[in-house]
């Protein structure tokens, strides 16, 4: 099941990207079979069924939060940029995240890097290690709901 | 059309150049990791978006860009920004440095 | 025209990107600037692309994408080797 998914989503890629032709259809077969078997073997994800409806909910629910952070984490690095005398207090804080598998974590991490303010530098386990330009919160629970807290409940629905 | 593609293109120009100078007058490291990050993932989404816009035909490798780039300049930046934290080039006014439990006290090696 | 100034923008992005190249103070600062510089090159291929009306240059622009991505991670392995003294 978790092979044929793959196959089918990577050689739908291919298809799309290369055209609809006889020695592109042998081809990318062959790429994709070589990929899944490779992919399956070294990388821990899971696919099934109900990829499709995780794929509609990061788009369309997702994307709309993490476009508009990006914009505003945009804004910000502009005022920072244009008057640079603006008072901060850097400093690393790390946050606990509940959230299982490489592929969440990671979402998750750029995420971080992506909203204002916030850069992410290494994760530990369940702890993700991020500077801030300022510092708000006062306990380590404070800082995870600033920081992380919008993105954690959707990749929880999204990555289970 | 064609004014839509050049003005998501002229606001994506305008945020390279918001990157550049970020890069070049933010204080310390990590801030100029940051705005560099920041600033062109954005203006690389919206030029590459504008482009797409002015040839639809181009719309599925243009997000294939996209995709990448989404995926792959927080990753940089973080192994970057790992980097800079261990070769001590630390922010001079830290209120807080929770990072030190991990790479500091003896010198480990591990990844 | 509009193009002339989409360039220009650009442009002036990659020369502020290469003045913290040259005058940064740490190796780190100078691998910030060489992978802002990147990213900014990733767009001015994709402007060749779309100036030159050849959808080719966005094939160059992927595989430029991957080799800096690779360039990043290499650069900061080799930075975090350099052990300051603090």
């Amino acid at each position: 099941m978790k092979y044929l998914a793959t196959f089918l989503v990577l050689f739908t890629i291919y298809i799309l990207l290369a055209g609809f032709y006889v020695q592109e259809l042998m081809l990318g077969g062959i790429v994709s079979l070589v990929l899944t078997f490779i992919l399956a073997k070294l990388v821990n994800y899971t696919i099934d069924y109900r990829f499709p409806v995780k794929l509609l909910v990061f788009i369309f629910a997702y994307l709309p939060i993490f476009t508009w952070q990006l914009v505003l984490s945009n804004i910000d690095v502009a005022k920072r940029v244009l008057s640079p005398k603006i008072p901060l207090n850097p400093g690393f804080v790390k946050i606990k995240t509940d959230l299982k598998g490489d592929f969440a974590k990671l979402t998750l991490a750029n995420s971080i890097t992506l909203t204002p303010g916030t850069l992410s530098v290494d994760i530990n386990d369940d702890y993700i290690y991020v500077h801030t330009v300022d510092v708000k919160g006062k306990t380590p629970e404070e800082n995870r709901e600033i920081i992380s807290g919008k993105f954690e409940k959707l990749l929880g629905v999204i990555f289970k | 059309m064609e004014i839509v593609s050049y003005v998501f293109m002229i606001i994506g120009g305008l945020f390279y150049l918001l990157g550049g100078l970020g890069v070049l007058r933010m204080p310390d490291t990590f801030d100029r990791i940051q705005s560099g990050t920041k600033a062109t993932t954005l203006g690389a989404f919206t030029l590459l978006i504008g482009i797409g816009i002015a040839n639809p035909d181009w719309l599925l490798k243009v997000f294939l860009i996209i995709v990448f780039i989404a995926l792959a300049n927080p990753i940089g930046s973080s192994a970057l920004a790992k980097a800079a934290y261990k070769s001590c080039e630390l922010p001079k006014n830290l209120v807080q440095d929770d990072l030190k439990e991990l790479f500091g006290g003896e010198d480990n090696d591990s990844n | 025209m509009i193009d002339i100034l989409v360039f220009s923008l650009v442009g002036l992005g990659v020369l502020f990107a290469m003045i913290r190249l040259l005058i940064g103070p740490t190796p780190a600062d100078r691998v910030v600037a060489l992978d802002t510089f990147n990213i900014i090159v990733i767009g001015v291929i994709a402007l060749l692309a779309y100036q030159f009306k050849n959808s080719l240059y966005l094939d160059i622009a992927i595989v430029y994408a991957i080799l800096a991505f690779i360039e990043t991670i290499v650069f900061a392995r080799y930075l975090e080797g350099n052990h300051g003294d603090c």
